[in-house]
């Protein structure tokens, strides 16, 4: 049986730098992340967070709802889920949001959730690839007061008010039944993320936050002032709406940096070195001589 | 939801508490290694060493906690706590720690204990850190406010990006809560003179801690067991594709010991993530870990840093895993790995030692 209301679902998502490819001076002074040296994508595992809601609303219908917090430039991947199918997205920016530590990030998201009309779903990728903590998934859940499924792989019925998925873990899987609304944390094999739709993306490219207004003016020109464009987005439901700390009613003390009970205490550069280390040359006479000294050694053999 | 209703207990002992994981009567590894570090950490602060354990029928393994260096556990025994729900343990933790304010609380880093930690931190609203490879005690200054912060857990993992390991604090707020990784920290022998006091405390549940129900179990039992090989022979991106890597499967077989993978090497697809070496993988010291086309970011050296004998083999002088290596080899893995797997073909086949055989091969041509 297949519930018959729809499903409301919203999607937390992050912009992370590429940790796979890494240039330059990434650390700031105070231990915090300089993301400006590094390329940003779309956290992977968010994808597949959104690609679960996307099904979800296929299969129920209802709405997806994406929010990100960061910089103005994370309005970047907010566009990329409108491209894929995401029907209104919300950008969480504030310079007050700066230095967020999870707990400080959890309740920023609480207000932002809290902030929209209804929901019955709150989906995340199980950990983001710049910090790989797994902690803001079931920290949100927690301040939302909501039950988590963490390492949610398949969705495999949403009725009754109740949502039946699979839970993968190390040690094997697990079928749990749980009330709505809840938070879901979703891992990398639980799907393939469908791609941009070259149709939405056509309707869709010019999605702009405020800040980017005077981006996009230097490539069209025809709109002469920020409130031409910003009229002409808001007509065509293009605006990315931005929240501020003030619109989610945010306590100063709990965000950003003030409001992360973790601080770095100091970053050292590793400098490894083994005690005794020998160059062995890649000749069948060296790697046999090297071979006899670990079974001499009891190594090996 | 975050007032402290609980009463809080007038006692000046301090306490580091474990965060005890179970399964089938059996403590899980990481639960005892960390009570093995809490005991460690205890002793040099003068803190009291609590598990914290939540099950049904648990006297036992009660007992078997305080064996491994605890003063007192914690029992929370009721049938809704038979199995882990993130939900009913939660909430035992958060009342207990609410109540009895522990200066640290150390959770395993598995699915479980990432489950469980930052729900409780979150309702604590304290600090958590995940996956430290190491924990020590110090002090930290704070220049705007003049004032030094006396013993705090220094929090200590491989931060972001591959060179780098961050000392994380949690000055203000309690308790200083932080997850590891099963292997990191060493797991004390077990001590049955050792005696300890079990408190029961009583789960005072609320409705809404019913709202998941687990259905069904499934435990695939794992063939892979890097953290007990004596030999890991493991991948990295400079192998060059799935043929090449079947090389190392080999050489791991003659070796009788496992093969492992870097990050690089399962996000490539050329092996199951269950292989996976490193912070975010399986923490492991064998007595001879070979390293191939491996570069050693950081958080694959914290997983493997600890093996008695270390061979890298890449084609790049620089790659950082040199530095810790015992043995470089500056070579193609293709054509290093033959070489290593003809080598100990032929010592198992001959009589005399095949290395001197293939040195006096040498100097006769």
């Amino acid at each position: 049986m297949t519930e018959a209301r729809p499903i409301h679902s919203v999607v937390l998502v992050k912009q992370v730098p590429d940790t796979h490819n890494l240039t330059g001076e990434v650390m700031t002074k105070d231990g915090t992340m300089n993301r400006g040296a590094l390329p940003a994508i779309f956290n992977p595992e968010d994808l597949n967070a959104l690609e679960m809601a996307l099904e979800i609303k296929g299969r129920h219908g209802g709405t997806v709802t994406v929010i990100t917090m960061g910089p103005p430039k994370a309005a970047n991947i907010l566009r990329e889920s409108l491209f894929r199918g995401a029907d209104k997205v919300v950008l969480l920016t504030d310079r007050k949001f700066a230095g967020a530590d999870t707990l400080a990030t959890s309740y920023a998201l609480q207000l932002a959730v809290q902030k929209l009309d209804h929901f019955d779903l709150v989906l995340a990728g199980r950990q983001a690839i710049d910090g790989d903590t797994a902690q803001v998934g079931p920290q949100t859940a927690e301040k939302l007061g909501i039950p988590q499924i963490t390492y949610a792989e398949q969705i495999i019925d949403i009725a009754d008010g109740k949502i039946t998925a699979q839970r993968a873990l190390d040690s094997g899987s697990e079928i749990v039944r749980c009330t709505l609304p809840c938070l879901l944390t979703v891992v990398g094999s639980a799907n393939t993320p469908r791609p941009a739709s070259v149709r939405r993306q056509m309707a869709r490219k010019l999605s702009a936050a405020p800040g980017e207004y005077a981006a996009i003016r230097k490539e069209w020109p025809e709109f002469e002032t920020d409130e031409a464009l910003e009229a002409y987005l808001t007509e065509h439901d293009l605006k990315i709406p931005v929240w501020t700390a003030d619109d989610i009613g945010a306590t100063e003390g709990s965000i950003g940096l003030a409001g992360s009970p973790t601080q770095v205490h100091k970053i050292n550069f590793v400098v490894l070195e083994s005690t005794e280390s020998k160059t062995i040359s890649p000749t069948p006479e060296a790697i046999a001589a090297m071979v006899a000294e670990l079974v001499h050694e009891y190594i090996v053999g | 939801m975050n007032t402290s209703s609980g009463r809080r207990e007038m006692t000046e002992q301090k306490s580091i508490w474990v965060f005890i994981e179970h399964t089938d009567d059996h403590i899980a590894d990481v639960s005892l290694e960390l009570t093995g570090k809490a005991r460690e950490l205890g002793d040099h602060l003068g803190y009291e060493v609590v598990g914290l354990l939540c099950g049904h029928n648990a006297d036992a393994l009660a007992q078997d906690v305080i064996h491994h260096g605890a003063d007192r556990v914690l029992l929370a025994d009721h049938p809704e706590l038979a199995l882990y729900r993130t939900l009913p343990y939660a909430r035992v933790a958060i009342a207990e720690a609410r109540r009895r304010q522990p200066e640290i609380f150390l959770v395993g880093g598995t699915p479980n204990g990432r489950d469980f930690a930052p729900r409780v931190a979150s309702a604590l609203r304290c600090g958590l850190t995940a996956d430290c490879t190491d924990l020590q005690i110090g002090d930290y200054y704070v220049k705007k406010e003049d004032k030094t912060y006396k013993d705090l857990l220094y929090q200590i993992r491989p931060a972001f990006g591959g060179n780098l390991i961050a000392t994380i604090v949690n000055p203000r707020t309690r308790p200083q809560m932080a997850t590891v990784r099963e292997g990191v920290m060493r797991r004390p022998a077990a001590d049955a003179s050792r005696t300890g006091v079990v408190e029961k405390v009583t789960p005072a549940f609320e409705p809404g801690d019913f709202a998941l129900e687990v259905l069904s179990h499934q435990v695939r039992k794992s063939t892979i067991k890097l953290k007990d090989a004596p030999v890991i022979v493991a991948g990295g991106a400079g192998v060059d594709g799935p043929e090449e890597f079947a090389l190392l499967r080999d050489l791991a077989n003659l070796l009788g010991g496992e093969v492992g993978a870097s990050r690089a090497a399962v996000d490539a697809g050329y092996i199951d993530r269950a292989h996976q070496v490193g912070q975010t993988g399986t923490t492991v010291r064998p007595r001879l870990y070979i390293a191939a086309g491996i570069s050693g970011a950081i958080q694959h050296r914290a997983g493997m840093d600890q093996s008695s004998k270390i061979i890298a083999i890449n084609t790049d002088p620089n790659a950082p895993m040199f530095q810790i290596a015992h043995y470089r080899i500056v070579g193609d893995v293709g054509e290093v790995l033959p070489m290593i797997i003809k080598t100990l073909r032929e010592r198992s086949l001959g009589e005399s030692d095949a290395a001197e055989r293939t040195v006096d091969q040498g100097d006769a041509e």
